[in-house]
């Protein structure tokens, strides 16, 4: 992590998976975080203030929307098209950034984060699952699964092993994306996603490019990891079958939650 | 229905303005470079054939007395004797530097000229006593009446277009007085209607040579190699340019495919759709045709005063510096931009027409269509074993170029393969994901690319393998000056009585005198200029033999043999120990062949006392002066004020040096010009190239920034991918330059010019060309980067927005 | 002899130059350049040489010949001086052009052949004493006048003939003041019409010896046309009974002029003035894409002539820089005999 990460960071989450908890704080820094704890519970992971959004022409998409997700909490985010359910995610994964309100993750205000701040974050504290574009193409199975883990700089042959077998991929490693099933994908896109240990997962429509059998194979195996991993899952979905299945549910409707 | 089709049709060049842009000018440079060349060259031989029409030459049979000129007397003797031939005096005079032709004809007798034809019959035609009778006329292209006009030395003078460049026609009596030779015939032209009982030649004039019409060496033949040598160069132009057509019609028929299922469902027929889409790109291929002709038009003109000097000082041959249209070349230019639109796109028309209905959209199909797949490669090595085999079965200028060709076209498909090869390797040597990634990505955007960075190879293989031959040529040419410029002086007198009183003068202050002579002699091979030289060490220390027989310099001097220059050993395959029929009565054994750039002709030298037998006649006013170098400027004016000779009478060798140079600079302006010019369409390729990839990049590049890399860091490995590619596509292209040069040194212009050349390597250069070319791909590849920085985030996750 | 053509040398020397009035530019000015007056005494042998002051002047010899085979065939041989300017230099300097024109007629066919020279070179020229006009190899050499050696060539034919006079010079007009127009133009003009012939000619077809009746004219001058006139027909008449005639027409915008000199056998000149000779062509031939009568009636009431010209062969087209008609003819009628007849401006 850099220098200027740590500007834009109140508090210096570690770069290294598993020793995020070691605090490395300034006493100025200090005064701070006591504030923050104040202000938001410790358990809490990510959270919209009073989250606006509009798009380039004006329409708002989101509205005044606030929600919270604790650490290790799962979320199903649901609404009609168009609602503002992937706008949402996109805000929360640091790729888009909202015109009002306040979004923190792991203790960070998005708002307060410049572009590359906002990348070193994607990279080290949350990881995506999208309905399609998920892969690398260029990249083998392999190569795509361990990516974003070594990106982060966290990478650990055992835990990607173990992935790709939890996940049915061993046998596909040297494979490129195009050579795989929809399904397949995505179980690669999940695998990915958690050779990282991310702390938050974001999931846009996994299921949405696949068949029943499919879906719920991916599905499950995508609750699993989550629960094994400890990490929270904010999932973005129109089935209600599926958000029946998470801890918690919002329901978006003209980028409002009710 | 036709019309909705074209509307159809048309909207995507609407919609991708900057690919409508890159198809044309991809067009217009493929068409402007081709054409430039076309345009320079169809300037030349028309200069070569108005010269040779308007002055009659190569129409009739010539007297020459090879020991000098034709006296006024014999002339009239052969006249009374019945023979009906015309007196022509030629030399050159020199008029603020610019060196003119004076052609003294005998307008009264000689064939009926189209420029004097031309003059009568304008609107006021000119006395022929003013013609005939001093002072006379001089005539001459409207071009040169500043240079001639109002001039007290030189008489009225009368334009007229149908005069080769560079010439001054005017009366024998007249010219006699400008070249201070009066009473002088260069040579006497031997007119078609003779009578039917004349007495032979022997009798009359037995001094005289017959050179028959057909065996007078044609300005047209003698360049006909520097033609195709850039005629070469314009052919690969132009197959730059169709890399750019190639890549952008391929894209647009690929993104078109939704569109043309569409429109086949609607109803409108395959057949239908291959006819307009035809149109279409005639319709283009002419647009662009037409902005390459204007290109082409003042690219020629901007080139063609220095092709006309290098022509001029090369061979002597006139060319006008002035570019006019001219339809031969306007119709091979747009003939040359349909067929190069049809040749380029028709793989994708092709398999446009072949493609089912119900097909995909087929962007992945398009780029798999030009990978660096083994079988290309094969090809690629088939065409160099075939150019090269060509090479060694015929032989030969064509070969020459067949094996260049070869060369060229099998590097550049080979080089996808290869670029691939090493991307792999460098893939798996990748310890880093980012790194990992980059390789990766670059082998997907290779196919894409591989057409511009064919271009690239070709561009910089020319620019390696040219200048590696001009430079080594210039080095080889200033040794060989050193060698040949030996002299400190160089004097010209007025006339030989007065060359032997300098010779008188100078000889007990200086070294040596060593007096130049020399005549052209008629020989059956072209014209072969014979040079008398006398026994002194700077020939035996100094001159370029390149090939010698023991003893060579003694057997000279003795008159045993002859030296001759390397033009003349390689097109007649004389070597030393063969024998040279100098003249029909004397041959000689040849001694040594001594190298000799510049010109084409063939030379002979033998010892003076051999030269004084062979032409007895010929001029002695020629010296070179050695002396100690210190003292040659003081010597120089010392010998002008004692003389009262012009400046340029008396010249120092630095002076001799420097003009020598400079002919030979000028020489390969355009060469240089066209080499720079191929290497900006590569670059333009590359640039187009990513261009239209880009629009394919998204995909590749979203999930990577969503997975955490910033825009600027994902621009700044577009530019390196960019970088990298080039950087290897010239790593490649250094052997296959090297190589062309080899074959431009040894082959080619053995073939051209009559001179082998030694092959020297320029490190610096290449390093500098390396340079350049990564220069070419970052500005090549800033232009996608910048976009990239630039993008907004909305764009890169509208890749990840479903259509729900 | 007539006006001839002559002039056209000042034109000549470059092929087309040429738009001068009149034929051939004969009409120009003489600026510069001496012109002929009445009461001029000639000087022998130094008049048969080259006058440079004068723009134009030729030597002008034609022959009516029968050959060994008993055909008859006729010959031209004409030496012109043009002068750009009126003075003479050395080498290619001179302003004096020469121009030769050679032909021999058979009934059948016509072969001609032109040179071209400048003076001061000697390439062509001519000297009165001993007496040689020449171009190139062809030649008229005497010692003097009376006894000529003629000698001429073209790609397929050629003559070599010698000549003897058998009479005095005659002089036309006004003791060889010629006049030409009724403005006064005129010429220096004297012939010798008495000439033998002997000699081969060289033809296509072989060798053939050749006798017969030569008649040299000798005229210069400066401006010898008026404006006016645009051509002439010339006849040199040689009647069975041994008279002889020369006579032509000059037309013109303004009427016609006409002149001839009668002779007589013993050399004896009389001058017939204009209005005396009447010329009515009879019959016209299809020459060179023109109508040139080729058959002519000739009166002159005065000597009771009244004779039928007509042309041996029609086809006597000189088809050189500057063309006309020039062939032998026959005469039949009140007269008979033989001659030669030159028409230009047709």
């Amino acid at each position: 992590m850099t220098c200027e990460d740590e500007r834009n960071n109140p508090l210096c989450s570690n770069p290294k998976c598993g020793e995020r908890n070691r605090w490395c704080v300034t006493s100025g820094q200090l005064v701070k975080l006591l504030q923050i704890l104040v202000k938001m519970g410790t358990h809490m992971l990510l959270k919209f203030d009073q989250v606006q959004k509009s798009y380039p022409g004006g329409r708002p998409v989101l509205r005044d929307v606030s929600l919270s997700l604790d650490r290790g909490q799962t979320l199903a985010l649901t609404g009609e098209s168009g609602s503002g359910k992937s706008t949402l995610l996109n805000l929360a994964a640091a790729l888009d950034t909202a015109d009002g309100g306040e979004i923190t993750l792991d203790w960070t205000n998005l708002s307060n984060l410049d572009d590359s701040g906002r990348a070193a974050l994607r990279r080290t504290s949350l990881s995506l699952v999208f309905q399609q574009f998920n892969l690398i193409p260029s990249l083998t199975t392999g190569q795509n699964l361990s990516f974003h883990a070594r990106l982060a700089g966290c990478h650990d042959p055992d835990w990607c092993a173990h992935l790709a077998d939890r996940l049915g991929l061993t046998d596909l490693l040297d494979r490129y994306p195009e050579n795989l099933s929809g399904g397949q994908q995505q179980r690669v896109a999940i695998g990915r996603a958690m050779a990282a240990k991310p702390k938050l997962l974001l999931a846009d429509e996994p299921t949405g490019n696949l068949d029943e059998t499919a879906s719920a194979t991916v599905l499950d195996l995508m609750l699993s990891l989550v629960a094994d991993t400890g990490a929270a899952l904010l999932l973005v979905t129109h089935s209600q079958e599926i958000a029946a299945r998470l801890d918690r549910r919002a329901h978006l409707t003209g980028g409002h939650i009710e | 229905m036709t019309l909705t089709v074209i509307q159809a049709l048309a909207s995507h060049w609407r919609a991708h303005r900057l690919q409508l842009a890159t198809l044309l000018i991809g067009l217009a440079l493929a068409t402007g470079l081709w054409s430039a060349v076309q345009a320079i060259n169809a300037e030349a031989r028309a200069s070569y054939d108005r010269a040779a029409d308007q002055l009659a030459l190569g129409q009739y049979d010539e007297l020459h007395d090879p020991t000098g000129p034709i006296p006024l007397s014999r002339y009239v003797d052969l006249r009374r004797a019945g023979w009906q031939v015309a007196a022509v005096l030629d030399g050159h005079l020199r008029i603020d530097g610019r060196a003119l032709r004076v052609l003294g004809v005998d307008m009264v007798a000689y064939p009926a000229l189209p420029a004097v034809t031309q003059l009568e019959q304008s609107g006021t035609p000119p006395d022929p006593a003013d013609i005939l009778t001093a002072p006379g006329r001089l005539l001459a292209r409207p071009e040169l009446e500043m240079l001639l006009a109002g001039r007290a030395s030189l008489p009225p003078v009368m334009t007229s277009d149908a005069l080769p460049p560079d010439l001054i026609l005017t009366d024998i009596g007249v010219a006699e007085t400008l070249l201070d030779r009066r009473g002088e015939i260069s040579r006497l032209i031997v007119l078609h209607d003779q009578p039917s009982a004349v007495a032979s030649l022997t009798e009359i004039a037995p001094e005289l040579e017959r050179t028959a019409a057909a065996s007078q060496l044609e300005t047209a033949q003698l360049t006909d190699s520097f033609h195709l040598n850039l005629s070469a160069f314009g052919l690969l132009s132009f197959a730059v340019g169709l890399f750019i057509v190639h890549g952008t019609v391929g894209l647009a028929f690929a993104q078109r495919r939704a569109m043309i299922r569409t429109l086949r469902a609607l109803g409108v027929s395959m057949r239908r759709l291959v006819w307009l889409i035809m149109v279409e790109l005639s319709v283009l291929a002419i647009i662009g045709g037409i902005l390459g002709l204007l290109l082409g038009f003042f690219l020629a003109g901007a080139l063609l005063p220095d092709v006309a000097a290098t022509l001029r000082g090369l061979y002597g041959a006139p060319v006008s510096g002035q570019i006019t249209l001219q339809p031969q070349w306007v119709l091979t230019g747009l003939a040359m931009a349909l067929g190069g639109t049809f040749l380029a796109s028709g793989h994708a028309l092709f398999r446009l027409s072949r493609m089912p209905i119900l097909s995909g959209a087929g962007l992945q199909a398009w780029r798999s269509a030009a990978s660096g797949n083994w079988v290309t490669a094969l090809a690629g090595l088939a065409a160099i074993a075939g150019g090269v085999a060509a090479l060694l079965v015929f032989g030969g200028l064509i070969a020459g170029f067949a094996m260049v060709a070869g060369l060229l076209i099998g590097s550049a498909l080979v080089l996808p393969y290869l670029l691939a090869r090493v991307l792999i390797v460098l893939q798996r040597a990748a310890r880093g994901p980012v790194a990992q990634w980059v390789w990766s990505d670059m082998r997907t955007q290779l196919p894409g690319l591989s057409l511009a960075l064919m271009a690239l190879l070709l561009a910089l293989a020319a620019n390696i393998g040219v200048g590696t031959m001009v430079s080594s040529f210039r080095l080889t040419f200033v040794g060989w000056l050193d060698q040949r410029l030996t002299s400190e002086l160089y004097v010209t007198a007025a006339d030989d009585q007065q060359g032997q009183q300098i010779s008188e003068w100078l000889t007990p202050q200086v070294d040596a005198v060593l007096p130049i002579r020399s005549v052209e002699l008629a020989h059956p091979t072209g014209p072969l200029f014979l040079y008398g030289v006398i026994d002194d060490q700077t020939y035996r220390q100094k001159w370029p033999l390149i090939s010698s027989s023991p003893g060579v310099w003694d057997r000279v001097m003795d008159g045993a043999a002859v030296l001759i220059n390397e033009q003349l050993a390689r097109r007649e395959n004389l070597w030393p120990e063969d024998v040279l029929a100098i003249t029909p009565t004397t041959s000689m054994t040849i001694a040594g062949v001594y190298s000799d750039y510049g010109n084409p002709t063939g030379q002979a030298i033998v010892s003076m006392a051999q030269f004084d037998q062979i032409a007895p006649r010929a001029e002695a006013r020629r010296f070179g002066v050695r002396l100690a170098p210190e003292r040659a400027t003081d010597l120089a004016q010392a010998l002008r004020d004692q003389f009262d000779l012009p400046r340029r009478a008396v010249v120092q060798q630095a002076a001799m040096k420097a003009q020598s140079m400079d002919v030979f600079e000028k020489t390969f302006v355009v060469t240089s010009a066209l080499n720079i010019l191929t290497l900006g369409v590569a670059g333009f390729a590359i640039l187009t190239s990513l261009l239209t990839l880009w629009t394919q990049r998204l995909p590749q590049i979203a999930p990577v920034w969503a997975l955490g890399l910033t825009r600027a860091k994902l621009a700044r490995l577009e530019l390196l991918r960019s970088v990298l590619l080039a950087a290897l596509t010239a790593i490649f292209a250094l052997p296959l330059g090297l190589a062309l040069a080899w074959a431009l040194l040894a082959v080619i212009n053995v073939e051209a010019f009559g001179w082998r050349l030694p092959m020297y390597l320029f490190p610096a250069d290449w390093v500098y060309l390396l340079l350049l070319t990564l220069c070419a791909a970052v500005i090549a590849a800033a232009l996608p980067a910048i976009r990239l920085l630039r993008l907004p985030p909305a764009d890169l996750l509208r890749v990840f927005a479903n259509e729900r | 002899m007539s006006v001839r053509i002559c002039l056209i040398l000042l034109m000549l020397a470059l092929p087309g130059f040429g738009r001068a009035q009149g034929y051939a530019g004969l009409g120009g000015s003489a600026e510069g350049f001496s012109v002929p007056k009445p009461g001029y005494q000639f000087h022998f042998p130094q008049d048969h040489g080259p006058h440079p002051s004068y723009r134009i002047e030729w030597w002008y010899l034609t022959a009516n010949l029968l050959g060994e085979d008993g055909r008859d065939y006729g010959i031209q041989w004409t030496l012109f001086r043009s002068a750009l300017k009126p003075t003479e230099k050395e080498g290619w300097q001179s302003p004096q052009l020469w121009l030769g024109h050679a032909a021999v007629t058979t009934p059948e066919t016509h072969y001609f052949a032109e040179r071209l020279s400048r003076g001061g070179i000697g390439q062509a020229g001519v000297t009165a004493d001993p007496f040689e006009a020449w171009i190139d190899e062809w030649h008229m050499r005497g010692p003097d006048l009376e006894a000529l050696h003629l000698l001429a060539n073209g790609a397929d034919f050629g003559y070599d003939l010698t000549l003897e006079a058998k009479g005095p010079l005659v002089f036309h007009g006004e003791n060889g003041y010629s006049v030409k127009s009724a403005d006064g133009q005129a010429s220096y003009y004297y012939s010798q019409p008495f000439y033998d012939v002997e000699g081969t000619l060289h033809l296509p077809g072989g060798e053939v010896a050749v006798t017969g009746k030569g008649w040299l004219d000798r005229e210069w001058s400066s401006q010898p046309l008026a404006e006016d006139q645009s051509g002439w027909d010339w006849f040199s008449l040689s009647l069975d009974d041994g008279d002889k005639m020369m006579a032509f027409r000059l037309r013109g915008d303004r009427g016609d002029f006409t002149a001839a000199t009668w002779i007589a056998e013993d050399g004896k000149a009389t001058a017939i003035p204009d209005g005396s000779v009447a010329f009515e062509p009879l019959a016209t031939a299809r020459v060179a894409g023109r109508d040139v009568p080729i058959r002519w009636r000739v009166t002159l009431p005065d000597r009771d002539l009244d004779v039928e010209v007509s042309a041996l062969t029609p086809d006597a087209w000189m088809a050189t820089r500057f063309e006309y008609w020039e062939g032998p003819v026959q005469i039949i009628g009140s007269h008979s005999g033989h001659g030669y007849l030159e028409m230009t401006g047709y």
